[in-house]
């Protein structure tokens, strides 16, 4: 087993850098003044990483398939949401709908 | 800044904290289950918090992992953090108390939830009390699990993993309502769909970012970026 000063060092790296990460664009951003089209393309580019984060989580669990109770209930969840449900209704009907699907013994 | 927030909001995002916290349950007992020491997930929560590269970089050294490769990986999950930054990093002001806080409670939840929201001061308000609320229940969360053992270890039994993934899907539809937004989430998918199989966690999602060549935003008014239509 890996001694633990190593795993606290480890877990201080990994600390420093994601917070590096999350700290260099409220930094730059306070630096320059951005035009309306650069603000707007930051937020098409959020939103693009969430929609690829949502497509990925929903399909994949590491490099395979998931099988098909996770992204039946993350459907669901979206035509729910797309139909102007609340998003309590959305978030819960996700979970019931997979959580349902493997009660049943699907994968 | 709780005033702004209206009931319907503050209700959504104690729903998100409320699951949030049942997977940090999973995440405490899991690691502690697997043989690393009781303090390892509660200081990665409090350190790090990014659930899914602390997911990865337990994974990774309880199986033996090299904790060199372990740190990597993480960070790769958690490169995204850095177009997130620039999307709501005006939302901090300008002290730096402020800015360092703001940026550590920067995560897919918080983000999502901000740019959700119409205006300035309610997105600054989601953002702040989404990120607090997270990082509280999180970490509550994963005190308990690491200490109250494997009651929830999988917490895939109530369907939280198709939670989230709807959670952020809830939250992204409203501004697929632009073309342009549209063209580039879909195009930013299927790229991150595609590389999935082959590269390491956190790499296809950022390739995903290349969409937003396709969606067009970048040339508005003068023409800056050469047409990349065929990729769509």
């Amino acid at each position: 087993m890996i001694s633990a000063s190593t795993l606290i060092i480890a877990t201080v790296v990994l600390g420093a850098g994601t917070f590096a990460f999350r700290f260099a664009g409220p930094v730059l951003r306070a630096r320059v003044e951005l035009s309306p089209r650069v603000e707007k393309l930051m937020a098409v580019a959020a939103v693009t990483l969430l929609a690829a984060l949502v497509g990925t989580a929903a399909l994949l669990d590491g490099h395979e398939f998931v099988g098909f109770a996770r992204p039946a209930g993350v459907a669901v969840g979206g035509v729910l949401a797309w139909r102007k449900a609340p998003f309590v209704l959305v978030v819960l009907a996700a979970a019931a709908t997979a959580a349902c699907l493997r009660l049943l013994g699907v994968p | 800044m709780w005033r702004t927030l209206d009931k319907d909001l503050a209700r959504d995002i104690a729903l998100v904290c409320l699951a949030d916290a049942v997977v940090g349950v999973s995440f405490g007992a899991i690691t502690v289950s697997s043989g690393l020491p009781l303090w390892l997930p509660m200081l990665l929560s409090l350190v790090v918090f990014a659930g899914a590269a602390q997911f990865m970089f337990v994974g990774l050294v309880a199986s033996g992992g090299n904790p060199i490769a372990a740190v990597i990986a993480g960070l790769l999950v958690n490169a995204r953090h850095v177009p997130f930054g620039f999307a709501v990093g005006d939302l901090f002001g300008s002290s730096w108390a402020k800015r360092i806080v703001g940026s550590h409670l920067m995560i897919d939840e918080t983000v999502a939830f901000a740019l959700a929201q119409r205006d300035a001061e309610r997105r600054r308000a989601a953002y702040w009390v989404c990120g607090v609320g997270l990082f509280v229940c999180w970490n509550i969360g994963v005190v308990l699990g690491a200490f109250g053992g494997t009651v929830v270890s999988d917490t895939d039994v109530f369907g939280l993993d198709a939670a989230f993934p709807a959670v952020l899907l809830a939250l992204v539809l409203p501004s697929l309502k632009d073309r342009a937004t549209r063209r580039a989430a879909l195009a930013g998918v299927a790229i991150a769909l595609a590389t999935a199989p082959f590269l390491p966690a956190g790499l296809p999602v950022l390739l995903a970012l290349a969409g937003v060549l396709v969606s067009g935003v970048g040339r508005s008014g003068d023409a800056a970026e050469p047409e990349k239509e065929a990729a769509a």
